[in-house]
């Protein structure tokens, strides 16, 4: 019985090349980016302004994986946006504490 | 009000029952917010991370005449520069890139098992998956060469009291800063290395069970897809451990 059904065929749809290709051209963009974080990492010196470039690149590359990888870009918009907002108030409260901690930092 | 007792059937809205309003089946809608639930306990991690290392001095010299202190929080490229068989080369980062790398990859083989699925290719979702698999085994064995070099220590090491040196790191103590450095340390990049370990288990699950034809029968590769939701996401938590632990 078992066997039987092992040799059902189910119709293989052939790969759509167009689609594969751009998979491949996301994760290209996600090297190049991690590449372009390395080079910073090594050039220019510590401060705000590289923090702030490294977190700009992080963000790039996680939308490339939520939005892309994720297939989140193609969701329904109610299901984007109940993802998204939550994570909006996690990135102010990541603000606040850093901020906090600074603070913290001139008080010793 | 009256109209939403109607049992009429036409002009009945997306909430009116009957439908999916999110266009997605249960299963994955459940996936999407376990992960956003899961998304929180990182970002609880990162954010105390974050608190506690700006509270820390940082280390202000030029990078070529840093040392290790408990007195300010330590330069990442300082830390993280050696990688296996090159013993005594400075490399800084190259080894965490190197898993960066890897991560990645293992993302791109799992989109790929989810787009044959779509297409009913069992031959091509078992060889994604495979090199998702075996993507991840890489990247749990790097991290266990990681953290063994941590804790172990490099060269220099930190001079106790009584004139004795301690090498490595545990959770009280590490040579390379204040003791918080190596708390985060293991606490961040060990809860991160968990979820790849089930992610490994759970691609593992799905492989077998595309291989003994459980999603031919069913007529559909759905679970490759929300389990692949879950790879992805341990990819993106590596994205920001990544900068706020190696790179900032």
């Amino acid at each position: 019985m078992d066997h039987a059904e092992e040799n059902v065929d189910v119709a293989v749809i052939p790969p759509n090349k167009e689609k594969i290709r751009k998979l491949w051209k996301v994760a290209g963009i996600l090297g190049v980016v991690t590449a372009v974080e390395f080079v910073i990492a090594f050039t220019l010196p510590h401060g705000p302004s590289k923090t702030f470039l490294f977190v700009a690149l992080t963000i790039v590359k996680a939308g490339y994986i939520v939005l892309e990888f994720m297939h989140l870009r193609y969701e329904v918009k109610i299901l984007f946006w109940s993802i998204l907002i939550p994570m909006i108030f996690v990135v102010w409260m990541l603000v606040a504490f850093v901020y906090e901690g600074m603070a913290i930092s001139d008080v010793r | 009000m009256a109209s939403s007792t109607s049992v009429v059937p036409s002009g009945r809205g997306v909430w009116d029952g009957g439908v999916s309003p999110m266009g997605a089946s249960y299963g994955k809608l459940m996936m999407w917010f376990f992960l956003l639930s899961d998304a929180f306990t990182f970002s609880a991690l990162l954010i105390t991370y974050g608190l506690v290392r700006s509270s820390h001095d940082a280390y202000t010299g030029p990078v070529d005449e840093f040392v290790f202190s408990p007195n300010y929080w330590p330069i990442p490229e300082r830390v993280f520069e050696a990688v296996p068989f090159l013993h005594g080369v400075e490399l800084p980062l190259v080894f965490v890139g190197i898993m960066t790398f890897i991560l990645i990859m293992s993302s791109v083989t799992m989109v790929l098992a989810v787009e044959a699925g779509h297409r009913m290719d069992r031959k091509a979702v078992e060889k994604w998956m495979l090199w998702t698999i075996l993507g991840g085994i890489a990247f749990l064995s790097c991290q266990a060469w990681e953290w063994t070099h941590f804790i172990h220590g490099a060269e220099e090491g930190k001079a106790v009291a009584e004139g004795t040196t301690f090498f490595g790191a545990n959770l009280v103590h590490n040579q390379y800063g204040p003791p918080d450095f190596a708390a985060f340390f293991f606490f961040i990049t060990g809860f991160h290395g968990f979820h790849v370990f089930s992610g490994v288990c759970l691609n593992f699950l799905i492989y077998y069970n595309t291989v003994t034809g459980v999603y031919q029968r069913r007529g559909h590769y759905e679970m490759v897809e929300k389990v692949g939701l879950y790879w992805h996401f341990v990819d993106l938590v590596w994205v920001f451990v990544f900068t706020f632990f190696y790179l900032v």
